[in-house]
């Protein structure tokens, strides 16, 4: 069991909200999952310039100095914002590769949770309160943004076993359920050359979207190679830097409902999860249907 | 009329009192507020009482009910009325799946569409739907009724025994074993008289019946090398 709420805002005027809103969202889902817990946030473009989201266990040792250490590998400007065992790194587009290869040499052992222009990854073991409150998630504002709580199943309780998995700039995925294929078709994307760093499975249903959309797949086309593709049980939720979509696979057991204002698309595993939210009484409100692939765009 | 806050109060407060009353022959109606998706609300009633409860509910609302009539004024999610041996509940909004599943009596009503597997090993309930069901549904059903006057997905009845469906609308597709059967004169009596329990504005002689082949309750020895 795992929890799952997500947020596509509509009306502008309540982006300064978004993190307050999926805050709230995000603790009703505590007993689906209260091992760990994961927000992935679409905010503000930073000027054109690349967003890396990383994390270490030993947070004071690897980010002191972390900045002027990478501007100088990369011979770049690099700022850096620290949130508890999170930073935020800003460096001139198109230098992510660079900076990934540089950052494993730097502080070996540190990961990289996401990568973009507007995503950013925070994610940690412990209860969902507790995790949003060290990363002040609650003071976060963005277009969309999507958070998950974990009851592990398929691979150990640790951060890099939270949700979400972002394997490509600006995506990201969480996950209810079990896939039974991943170790197969994990061999075979790393032979297609994606990144997978875990042994998780969701991490792999993640990577194949990716995979997909770097062979010129839409993400509503790699929605739906999903449904042929992956074996097991799940509900994704998946965000781009413009789109969020939903995706069940055909036996449809884990639970979602979904609503929708002139304001919002909601997700959420239950519907306990949409209560507090704005005009939610006359919302649209409807379970998405089994192999069938959601999608908005802003 | 009693109202309770759910939000107030709790959940445990709320299903200990109206547990009190059971196997007495009260009549008290109850109104629940606030109920905000909670789960296992009004369970294990066994009198003839009226919960109404006013707005959405989570898992498992009026499992196990017996006698009492429970209404929901929202939709419903997975498991409403599970197990329920007798009396009523009715859901003015959708429900999530395996509504009524394994249900022994008594009628569920659910006045918009029902997802997958509504009634899955039902035993004995009747369950009347007014719009739609998920695919699914009445798998492995043993006895009691199945109404539904939209369409219903995938797999209908699949392995079913002696229960009874009656679909208005399209089936998309039988399950192993249910087949379309014959509308005799005892099948629209009991239809009638479900759909006027129901509140449902529709005609018997819409509908058509499905239910099991009987092919799967012996073993066929063509069948051997499957195993």
């Amino acid at each position: 069991m795992c929890g799952i709420v997500g947020l596509f805002l509509k009306d502008k005027s309540l982006e300064p909200k978004l993190g307050d809103m999926l805050t709230d969202m995000l603790i009703t889902m505590t007993d689906r999952g209260p091992d760990s817990a994961g927000i992935a946030i679409y905010g503000a473009d930073a000027d054109g310039r690349a967003k890396l989201t990383v994390q270490s266990d030993t947070p004071e040792a690897a980010f002191d100095g972390l900045d002027g250490a990478l501007a100088e590998a990369l011979s770049a400007d690099v700022s850096i914002r620290v949130i508890d065992t999170h930073a935020v790194l800003e460096l001139p587009a198109g230098k992510e590769e660079e900076a990934r290869s540089a950052l494993a040499e730097l502080r070996p052992g540190m990961r990289v949770m996401s990568a973009g222009d507007t995503i950013e990854i925070y994610k940690e073991v412990g209860l969902p309160e507790k995790v949003a409150e060290r990363f002040n998630v609650r003071g976060m504002g963005g277009s969309h943004g999507i958070g998950h709580t974990r009851m592990a199943t398929e691979s150990a309780v640790t951060t890099e076993g939270a949700h979400p998995f972002s394997t490509g700039s600006d995506q990201c995925l969480v996950h209810n359920g079990s896939l039974s294929n991943h170790n197969a078709l994990r061999r075979k994307l790393r032979r297609e050359g994606v990144r997978i760093e875990s042994q998780n499975d969701t991490e792999v249903g993640a990577a194949y979207l990716t995979w997909k959309m770097q062979n010129g797949a839409t993400l509503g086309e790699a929605l739906e190679g999903s449904l042929e593709d992956l074996d097991g049980f799940f509900t994704f939720v998946v965000g781009t830097k413009d789109g969020f979509g939903v995706v069940r696979d055909p036996i449809a057991c884990k639970p979602a409902v979904m609503a929708e204002t002139d304001q919002y698309v909601a997700f959420g595993s239950e519907y306990r999860a949409l209560v507090n939210l704005p005009g939610i009484e006359d919302a649209k409100v409807w379970e998405p249907e089994p192999a069938t692939v959601y999608f908005w765009n802003h | 009329m009693q109202t309770y806050d759910l939000e107030a109060n709790g959940l445990r407060g709320l299903n200990s009192a109206l547990q009190e009353l059971n196997g007495s022959s009260n009549k008290t109606a109850w109104e629940i507020v606030n109920p905000k998706g909670s789960h296992a609300i009004a369970v294990g009633l066994n009198s003839p009482i009226e919960v109404t409860v006013k707005g959405s509910t989570g898992y498992y609302c009026a499992g196990m009910n017996q006698q009492a009539t429970v209404k929901v004024e929202g939709s419903a999610g997975p498991g409403v009325a599970e197990n329920m041996m007798s009396g009523t509940v009715i859901v003015e909004g959708d429900a999530s799946q395996y509504a009524g599943a394994t249900g022994h009596g008594g009628l569920l009503v659910i006045k918009g569409n029902a997802s997958s597997r509504c009634g899955i090993s039902m035993k004995g309930i009747d369950i009347v739907v007014h719009g739609n069901i998920g695919h699914m549904c009445a798998f492995m059903a043993q006895a009691g009724n199945l109404v539904v006057l939209g369409d219903a997905g995938d797999a209908l009845g699949d392995s079913c025994y002696e229960a009874r469906f009656f679909v208005r609308g399209n089936v998309k597709s039988l399950g192993a074993d249910c087949i379309e059967k014959e509308m005799r004169p005892e099948h629209i009596e009991i239809l009638k008289d479900l759909l006027a329990r129901a509140g449902a504005d529709a005609k018997p002689e819409e509908f058509k019946r499905y239910g099991s082949a009987r092919t799967l309750y012996n073993f066929d020895v063509d069948n051997a090398q499957a195993y």
